[in-house]
C-alpha cells in the first residue's frame, strides 16, 4: 500500500503532462472552417457579456407576450430532442443486447452528453437570475409540483449519467487502466438510469408546454404532447445519428478503421428501419390525436396547412423515404429521410414552443440577430469541444469490448 | 423464454399499459375545493367604476413604483388599450358598451389571485406561492428567472425586467404585507365608488349573487373568476357578456395544476418500474460472466 503511493503520486504527475500536451490543437490551425467558426464563438462571447450587463431585453426580441424565444425553444427543447440518439442507441446495445451498433455508442453517446452540456447549457444564457439556479438543487426551495424542477433535475442528473457511460474513454486515453474496468463495470447501471430518465425528461420538455393550454394553437396543444415529445424524441436523435455518422466518416476519415466503416452502412440501414417504425407510430398518434379532439375543421385554415406541411411533409414522406432506404439498402436515401426528419423536428418543436405559440397575438415573436448569433456560437463551440475529443480520445476507433475481452 | 421472465414481461407489460392509457388523462374538473381555506379577495364591480384611475396611483404609492408615465389624471390613456407592465401593477382600460353606448365601460386588471394559480404550479423554485391568507406572493430571492410562470399564467400578468441585468419578475402583491398589518390593500381604500370591494371571497360571491338576483337586467348572470381556471380570488361582476371587455371566457374550469398533474403521477411509477423492466431484459439478452479470460458479456444472440 504505501509503496504505491508513490508510483501513483508519479501517475497523476505523469497524467497531468500528458493532459497539457494534449491541450494544444492538432493539424492545421487557420482553416477556412475553424476562422468562421471562431470568429462567430468570439462574437457570441461579446454579445453574452453584453446580455449579462445590459439585461436579456438588450440583445433577444423577447417580449412579456413571449417570455420564452430562440434560446429555450430551439436550443433546449430542439436540442434536447436531437441529443436523444444517446438514450436510443445505448438502450438498443446494452439493453436489446445488439452488438452490431456497438461501434457508435460511445460517439453516440459523446454527442449526446456535449449537447446537453452545451444546449442545455444555454439555458443559463436566458435565465434572468441564473446564480439561483442552484436553488432547486440545494433543496432551499422545492418545487416538486412543478414541470420544469423535474426537467432541470433530469438533466443534471443525466448528464452524470452520460459522463460516467463515457468516461472509459478517457480513462483509455489517459492509460488508467485499473481505473477504466472500474468505470467500464458502471456502465450498465447508467444507461438504464440514463434510458430512465431520458424517457421522463423527453416526455417532460412537452409536458412543460401542458401549462400553456390557450395559448398554442389548439393544433398543437394536446394533453398528449409528454408522448408524442417522448416518440419524436426516438426519430428524432437516430437521424442525428445518421446524418453525424455521415459527417464524421468523411471528416475523420483517418479515425475509422476500416471493418467500422464496412459496417457503417449495415448499421445505418438498421437504425433507419427504427426510425422509419418510431415515425409511423408517431404518425398513426398524431392522426389519432386530431380525430380524438375533432380538429378536423382546423386542418382547412392557414395554421392547418402549416400542420399539414409539418405532419405530411416532414414526417409521413421522410417516413416513407426511411422505409423505401431500408428496403433498397440505399443509404443514400436514408440520408435525405434524416435531414427531412430533422428539419421536420426542428419545425414541430419552434411550432409547439414560438409559432404556434399566442398564434393570434396582433406582435409577434421573431429572433433578434443576436439570439440567432448565439445559438449559432453555442453550435460552434459544441463542434470544437467534440472535434478536440475525437481527435485525442478512442471515440470511433475502437471496440471497447474486444479490448474487455483481450 | 422461461415462465419467470414471461410473467415478469406480463406484469410491466400491463403497468405501463395502463400508465400510458390512464396515466396521462387529466382529473375532472373541480369547480371549488372545499378544502381550500377562506381567502381573501376582491370584488370588482365593472358597473361602478367611474374611469377616475384612484386605484392605479394609490398601488402606485403603496408599491414605490416609479412615476407614471402619464399623469393619473390625464384621461388620455384611454384612447389605447394598455397592459399592466413590470412597474404598473394594476391598469383600467375604457370599453364601449354595447348595452348603452353613451357610458363607457371601465375594467382594471391585475393578477387575479388565482385559486390553484398556474404560475404557482409552474414555478420549480416555489418564488410563486399561494399563501393562506389569499395573495399569490411572489419571493423574489428565490426567483431564477426562467419566466415559466409567464408562460402558464393564463392572464399573462407576471411581467419581466428585460432591461435589468439584476431582473425580477413583476406582479399585483395584493398588498400582502399590509394584509398581514390588517389593513386593506391600498387600491380598495382609494377606490372612490366601491367598484374595487375588499373581503373574503366566500362573502363577496354571495354579494355579487345578491346583487345579479337583485338587479337581473343589469348584470350579465355571471361572475367571472367563480369557476374559470378552478375560480380567482378577484371576481368580476359586468353589465355586457365578458368577452365584449376583454376577458378570456374559454379558459374552462380546470385548475391549471391538474394540467401537469397526471404527468406528475406518472413520474414515480416510471421511475420505479422502467429500470427494472429494463435491467430484466437486458440480462434476458446476455449477461456478464467471469469467463477464462476475465469478465465479459454473453450474449445469446
Ligand atoms: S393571475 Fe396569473 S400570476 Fe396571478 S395568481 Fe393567477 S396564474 Fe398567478
Ligand atoms: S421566473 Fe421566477 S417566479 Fe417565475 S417560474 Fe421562474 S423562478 Fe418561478
Amino acid at each position: 500500500m504505501f509503496i504505491q503511493d508513490n508510483s501513483i503520486i508519479m501517475d497523476v504527475k505523469k497524467t497531468f503532462t500528458f493532459i497539457l500536451s494534449e491541450i494544444k490543437p492538432k493539424g492545421k490551425v487557420f482553416t477556412p472552417f475553424n476562422v468562421i467558426s471562431g470568429a462567430i464563438i468570439l462574437l457570441g462571447i461579446i454579445l453574452i457579456i453584453f446580455r449579462f450587463a445590459k439585461g436579456l431585453g438588450a440583445v433577444t426580441n423577447l417580449s412579456q407576450e413571449y417570455p420564452w424565444g430562440l434560446w429555450i425553444g430551439f436550443d433546449v427543447v430542439t436540442g434536447v430532442a436531437f441529443a436523444g440518439g444517446a438514450y436510443v442507441l445505448t438502450f438498443m446495445v446494452y439493453v436489446l443486447r445488439m452488438e452490431k451498433y456497438h461501434p457508435i455508442v460511445r460517439v453516440t453517446v459523446l454527442n449526446g452528453f456535449l449537447a446537453y452540456v452545451f444546449y442545455a447549457g444555454a439555458l443559463l444564457l436566458d435565465l434572468g437570475r441564473p446564480w439561483n439556479v442552484i436553488n432547486p438543487i440545494i433543496g432551499n426551495s422545492f418545487g416538486v409540483n412543478s414541470i420544469l424542477f423535474l426537467v432541470a433535475w433530469h438533466f443534471m442528473l443525466y448528464m452524470i449519467a452520460e459522463f460516467i457511460e463515457f468516461s472509459p474513454a478517457i480513462a483509455e486515453w489517459l492509460g488508467l487502466e485499473r481505473i477504466r474496468k472500474v468505470l467500464n463495470s458502471l456502465t450498465l447501471g447508467a444507461v438504464i438510469f440514463g434510458i430512465t430518465l431520458s424517457t421522463l425528461h423527453q416526455s417532460g420538455l412537452g409536458a412543460l408546454f401542458l401549462l400553456a393550454k390557450g395559448k398554442i394553437h389548439p393544433l398543437w396543444y394536446s394533453e398528449f404532447i409528454p408522448i408524442l415529445f417522448f416518440v419524436s424524441s426516438i426519430f428524432a436523435g437516430l437521424s442525428m445519428v445518421i446524418l453525424e455518422g455521415t459527417i464524421s466518416q468523411r471528416v475523420f476519415k483517418d479515425k475509422i478503421s476500416p471493418e467500422h466503416r464496412a459496417s457503417h452502412d449495415e448499421i445505418v440501414i438498421g437504425l433507419g428501419k427504427v426510425a422509419a417504425g418510431s415515425m409511423f407510430v408517431y404518425f398513426f398518434m398524431k392522426v389519432l390525436e386530431i380525430i380524438h379532439g375533432g380538429e378536423w375543421n382546423l386542418l382547412f385554415t392557414p395554421a392547418g396547412y402549416w400542420y399539414l406541411v409539418e405532419l405530411c411533409g416532414l414526417v409521413l414522406i421522410p417516413c416513407i423515404i426511411y422505409a423505401k432506404g431500408v428496403r433498397d439498402g440505399s443509404t443514400k436515401l436514408l440520408r435525405v429521410a434524416s435531414i427531412l426528419t430533422i428539419i421536420g423536428i426542428i419545425v414541430n418543436r419552434l411550432n409547439i414552443s414560438i409559432i404556434a405559440f399566442k398564434w393570434d397575438a396582433p406582435v409577434r415573436y421573431y429572433p433578434s440577430w443576436m439570439e440567432i448569433e448565439i445559438t449559432l456560437a453555442v453550435i460552434f463551440a459544441e463542434i470544437w469541444v467534440f472535434r478536440w475529443i475525437v481527435n485525442r480520445m478512442p471515440v470511433l476507433n475502437e471496440h471497447p469490448f474486444e479490448k474487455d475481452i483481450g | 423464454m422461461d415462465i419467470r421472465r414471461r410473467t415478469f414481461l406480463k406484469i410491466a407489460g400491463l403497468t405501463g399499459g395502463t400508465l400510458v392509457s390512464g396515466g396521462f388523462k387529466n382529473a375532472q374538473a373541480v369547480i371549488q375545493d372545499p378544502s381550500l381555506p377562506d381567502f381573501s379577495g376582491m370584488l370588482i364591480d365593472t358597473t361602478m367604476c367611474i374611469g377616475c384611475r384612484s386605484c392605479e396611483a394609490a398601488c402606485n404609492e403603496a408599491n414605490k413604483l416609479p412615476p407614471p408615465k402619464v399623469p393619473f389624471d390625464d384621461e388620455s390613456v384611454f384612447e389605447k388599450y394598455r397592459d399592466t407592465e413590470p412597474d404598473v401593477y394594476t391598469v383600467v382600460n375604457r370599453y364601449p358598451n354595447s348595452k348603452d353606448p353613451k357610458n363607457p365601460i371601465f375594467v382594471r386588471r391585475q393578477c387575479m389571485h388565482c385559486n390553484q394559480p398556474a404560475c404557482a404550479s409552474a414555478c420549480l423554485v416555489k418564488a410563486m406561492e399561494k399563501t393562506k391568507e389569499g395573495p399569490v406572493f411572489y419571493n423574489k430571492e428565490k426567483c431564477m428567472g426562467c419566466r415559466y410562470c409567464m408562460v402558464a399564467c393564463p392572464f399573462d400578468m407576471p411581467k419581466f425586467e428585460y432591461n435589468k441585468a439584476m431582473p425580477y419578475v413583476r406582479k399585483c402583491t395584493f398588498c400582502y404585507l399590509r394584509q398581514k398589518e390588517g389593513k386593506k390593500p391600498a387600491c380598495a381604500e382609494a377606490c372612490p365608488t366601491g367598484a374595487t370591494l375588499f373581503g373574503k371571497r366566500k362573502e363577496l360571491i354571495e354579494i355579487a349573487k345578491t346583487r345579479i338576483y337583485q338587479n337581473p337586467d343589469k348584470y350579465v348572470h355571471h361572475i367571472y373568476g367563480e369557476a374559470e381556471v378552478g375560480g380567482t380570488g378577484w371576481v368580476y361582476l359586468s353589465s355586457v357578456p365578458f368577452e365584449q371587455i376583454g376577458f378570456k371566457t374559454d379558459l374552462g374550469t380546470v385548475a391549471y395544476p391538474e394540467l401537469t398533474k397526471g404527468f406528475l403521477y406518472g413520474v414515480p411509477i416510471v421511475l420505479l418500474l422502467w429500470p427494472t423492466f429494463l435491467l430484466g431484459i437486458s440480462y434476458s439478452n446476455g449477461e456478464r460472466k467471469n469467463t477464462k479470460e476475465g469478465w465479459k458479456d454473453v450474449y445469446s444472440r
